[in-house]
Order: C-alpha cells, then structure tokens, then sequence
C-alpha cells in the first residue's frame, strides 16, 4: 500500500465514522425527544400498540394474499393491453390513422380520470347491465378498471422508450429489405423495451398500492380488513400494520429498481 | 360588535326563562357550565353526509330526523337553547382519533363498544337497535326467506367497519366471504348490480333504503336485540374525560324518564315495528 492509498484508506474510515455518529444522533433524538411530546402515550397506544399488532396480524397477512392474487393476474394484462396501446400510438401508415386517434383518446382518457372513478364505473357500472353472476364480480371488473387505467401509463412509457430508439436504425432496417413491423419486432422494440425498465418498475411499484383500491367495489383486501379492524378496536395500529407489510414488500421492489437503473447509467456512460 | 353585550343579555334572560321554566333545566343549566368547547354554546357534530330517518334532509339545524330530535332534546335538558346550538360535521376517523376533539358531544349511529370506549367517552345509550336484513325483491322470489338456515346461502355484504360485520360473521355464518364497502350508498349499488344478495343494517337504516333507495328493495327481517350477543345500542359519543359526560348522561335520564326520547323514537323511527323476526 503506498502513501496515497493509506491517505485514501484513512479519508474513508473518518467519512464512514462521521456517518455512523450522524446516524446515531439524529436516532437517538427522535427516539429520546418524540416520547416526551405530552400527548405521546395517547399516540402510541392509538397507533403503535404491540397488542393490537399481534391480534391482527395473520388476518391482515390473509387478506394480503388478496392484493398479490390482483397484482399477479394484473400485471401481465396491463403489459399486454399498454403494449397494444403503445403500438397503436407508434404506428405511421395512414390508413391506420383511426388507430392512432383512438390510441390517444384511450391514453388521454385513462391517464386524466381518477383511478377510483374508472374502479367505480367499471366495478358497479357494467355489472349493473344485468350481468349474471359469476361474470359480475368485482374481482373481474376491478381488474380491467385497473389494467385500463394502468395501460394508459405503461403505454405512454414504452411510447417514450420506442421514439428515443433513433430513427436511423429504422432506415437501416428497411434498406435492409425488413418489413415495418419486422423493424419494430427486432430493432427497436428489444431496444425501447430495456431503455424504460426502470421507468415500469415504478409502475409495478405504485400498482402494488393502488391495488388496494379495488377494495371500494367490495373486495376485503389488507387495506379494507385494517379498515374494519380500525373501527371495531378504535385503533389505528391495523393500518401501521398494512404499512409493514407493504414496506416489506416494496422497499426490495424500490431498491431492485435501483440497482436496474445504476447499471443502465453505467451501461450508457 | 357594539350589539354584543346586548345579545348576551337576551341570551341571559332565554336562560332565565328556561331556569325559571323548568327545576331540572336548572341544574343541568349549571352542570354543563363552562366545560363546553365554546362558552355558552353547545357544539354536536353528526355525519357528512348524515341520513334519513337520523337527519332529514341532511339539515340537523331543522331539529328533524331522530337525532337531530333527539341532540336538541338533550341541549333543551342541559340548558341550551336552540339559537345556542352549533352543529360541525365529522367523519368516524376524525371523531375516534386520539387529541383535542372541535365538538362537545357527536352523533352519528355510534354503536357503544368495550374496544371504543377505551378511546372515546360515550353517554347512556338514547337508541336499542335492531339489525335488519335488505334483500331485493328477486332474492326473495328466489325463496330467501328470515331464517337463519336461508339466510347463509345468500352472497353478503356490509359496510366495513360497523358493528353489522361482526353479527354477519358470527350469527349468519354466510358460506361465502361477505363482501365491505364504504358507506350504504356503495351497498346499495353492489345490490342494485347483483354483486351481493343481501346486506345488514339497523332496522331504521334498513327501512328508508329499502323504500327510497332501491326501487325493489325488501326488508327481509330483523334480528330481536337479545339474539345479538351484545345489542347494538347507539351512545353520543364525546372525547375520553370528558367532564360534560355526567350533564349529558343526566339530560338522556330526564328524558327517558319523562318519556320524550320514546316520544321522539315513535316519531321518527315508527315504521321499526311491524318487520317479521328472523328465526
């Protein structure tokens, strides 16, 4: 080891230190000062009572297996339909000019309206057309409300990923004697698709969330069962309990995200 | 602000009269003094949106409805007069969560528990409710009918988070999971596009959905109090410690023992009877 790399050795032992004592402080602040808040007693049996936590916990993790069930049959439609949707969108040959229209309105529509009034309108609307049962559950309905409303996004994602695909290697492949749509199949779709991963990620992140939404159509999903939890036991540690095991679920999530996009930058830079 | 001292006087003398008026008015008059969010006032929140039979026309400043009947009733009792009675509107979350409450006393169908009131106070319960069954004409058609057995085969549903869930789950025993939604409006639409067969109310509730709300709506039956474990039995609720809880408590035994809370109940909530008993 020569001199510069002890010096360097050293830098990071001190910077690692001060980290570790800035941690520590700003921990110990929080966990000394916040207790001492006159109404600190009142908030933690409301919200953090170790009681209630246990109580509620396997029927909470019950319901959970509700919100992954959605998220699961979800997320492959939600690719189908927004890569649909993103095609339409990128297609150039005039006679399919009304596919185009129609692509802008689905993705101006579903982007622009609330989620919860797409599950509304959907989850009650069309059942109420005189559905039989089973085909009227909102666990069917709920699900296309989401995958629309979803596929707006996800579509306006790969559209972005397929226009930054530069269109060169569009010309290359046509001079090359390819058909349009083997262009968009073997050029720029494998190219587009990879840019916005990261980009999807926060989709699949924020669906994992909205899932719970279904829950105002009737579904009893971990949200919903913390709901009534919350009413029968005037506590609200149920719903810190739902925050745990989502934070369980999406900070890997998030953080596989990250890793994807580091190495995309890397990869470029 | 020059009026003011001048509408206190007339406040004063409102009061006087009602002293001078009434033996018992008097000692509640004194009773609530000073312990109310706002002095002189009386500030009762109920429900946003609050509904028929409990609030006509979701104005509880008109003294109609059941509870806007009864809120006034009990004002009467501690001494307040109608001028002198403020209503705020809140939610469930707002009205259970721990801290500084912006209301004296809150009615909105708060059904008394254990779990709640370690929470929150709540007075003498001013209502005994029956739970009710809300079918739509086709389940019945289709042979539903008030017994227990008929009953665990219709796909349920509930409003999450009332004490309806728990008699649904633990007195029906439905064979499927019943579905939760928000409020009763989000029920009713869940009947009316045949995603659930049936719901449980209280029987007041019950009956102005099933004659307003749904075009072919039925009361199907009702549970007696005694068959639920414990009877759902609706208490105003006030912030935990409370000191206005003994005033108030006082006001609702006046009124039950000079019997015009049953005056008021067979006012407002009069059709209850006459709905056949589940078995």
């Amino acid at each position: 080891m020569n001199r510069r790399e002890k010096y360097e050795a050293r830098q990071r032992r001190w910077s690692i230190l001060i980290a570790a004592a800035s941690t520590i402080a700003t921990l110990a602040a929080i966990v000394i000062l916040v207790p001492m808040a006159p109404g600190w007693s009142r908030v933690q049996q409301s919200f953090f009572s170790g009681e209630v936590f246990l109580k509620t916990l396997p029927k909470m993790l019950e319901a959970f297996l509700v919100d992954i069930a959605i998220f699961a049959w979800s997320t492959p439609l939600i690719a189908i339909v927004g890569l649909a949707a993103a095609l339409a969108r990128s297609t150039r040959s005039p006679g399919l000019f009304p596919l185009r229209v129609f692509g802008t309105i689905f993705v101006d529509v579903f982007r622009g309206v609330p989620v919860v009034l797409v599950i509304y309108l959907i989850g009650f609307g069309v059942p109420g057309l005189g559905l039989p049962r089973p085909w009227n559950s909102p666990y069917i309905w709920g699900t296309v409300a989401l995958v629309l409303t979803y596929s707006a996004y996800v579509a306006e994602i790969l559209r972005g990923g397929i226009d930054s695909v530069h269109p060169s290697q569009r010309a290359a492949g046509i001079s090359l004697g390819l058909s349009e749509s083997d262009v968009m199949r073997y050029i720029v779709l494998p190219q587009a698709v990879r840019r916005v991963v990261p980009a999807n990620m926060n989709m699949l992140i924020a669906l994992q969330k909205d899932v719970a939404l279904l829950s105002f159509i009737g579904p009893v999903e971990i949200l919903r069962q913390a709901g009534v939890y919350k009413s029968l036991l005037a506590n609200f540690t149920p719903y810190v309990v739902a925050a745990v095991v989502f934070l369980a679920v999406t900070v890997p999530a998030t953080r596989y995200t990250d890793y994807l996009m580091n190495r995309q930058n890397d990869a470029r830079s | 602000m020059t009026n003011f001292p001048l509408k206190s006087l007339f406040f004063g003398a409102v009061v006087m009269g009602l002293v001078a008026a009434t033996g018992s008015a008097q000692a509640a008059g004194a009773c609530a003094e000073g312990k109310t969010i706002e002095a002189g006032k009386l500030t009762i929140a109920t429900g946003n949106p609050a509904y028929y039979p409990w609030v006509v026309d979701d104005k509880p400043e008109d003294g109609k409805g059941f509870e806007a009947a009864v809120a006034y009733a009990v004002a009467d009792k501690m001494g307040f007069a109608k001028d002198e009675v403020m209503w705020v509107r809140s939610s469930f979350d707002e009205a259970i969560q721990p801290g500084a409450k912006n209301f004296d006393f809150n009615l909105q169908q708060f059904s008394i528990t254990p779990e709640r009131d370690k929470v929150v106070d709540f007075s003498e319960p001013y209502y005994s409710a029956a739970m009710a069954v809300l079918v739509r004409k086709g389940s019945v058609d289709a042979g539903a009918k008030p017994e227990l057995a008929s009953l665990k085969g219709l796909k349920w549903g509930a409003v999450a988070g009332t004490t309806g869930l728990p008699v649904v789950l633990d007195l029906i025993k439905p064979n499927s999971d019943p579905l939760l939604y928000d409020d009763n409006a989000n029920v009713t639409e869940a009947m009316k596009s045949g995603q659930i067969d049936a719901a449980l109310f209280d029987l007041p509730t019950a009956l102005y959905l099933a004659a307003v709300v749904l075009d072919d709506g039925v009361v199907l039956g009702q549970f007696p109090a005694d068959r639920t474990e414990k009877p759902d039995q609706f208490g105003l609720l006030m912030a935990d410690g409370n000191p206005l809880k003994a005033c108030v408590d006082e006001a609702l035994e006046a009124l039950k023992a000079d019997g015009s809370l049953a005056k008021i109940e067979a006012e407002w909530l009069q059709e209850a009877t006459g709905v056949p008993v589940i078995k």
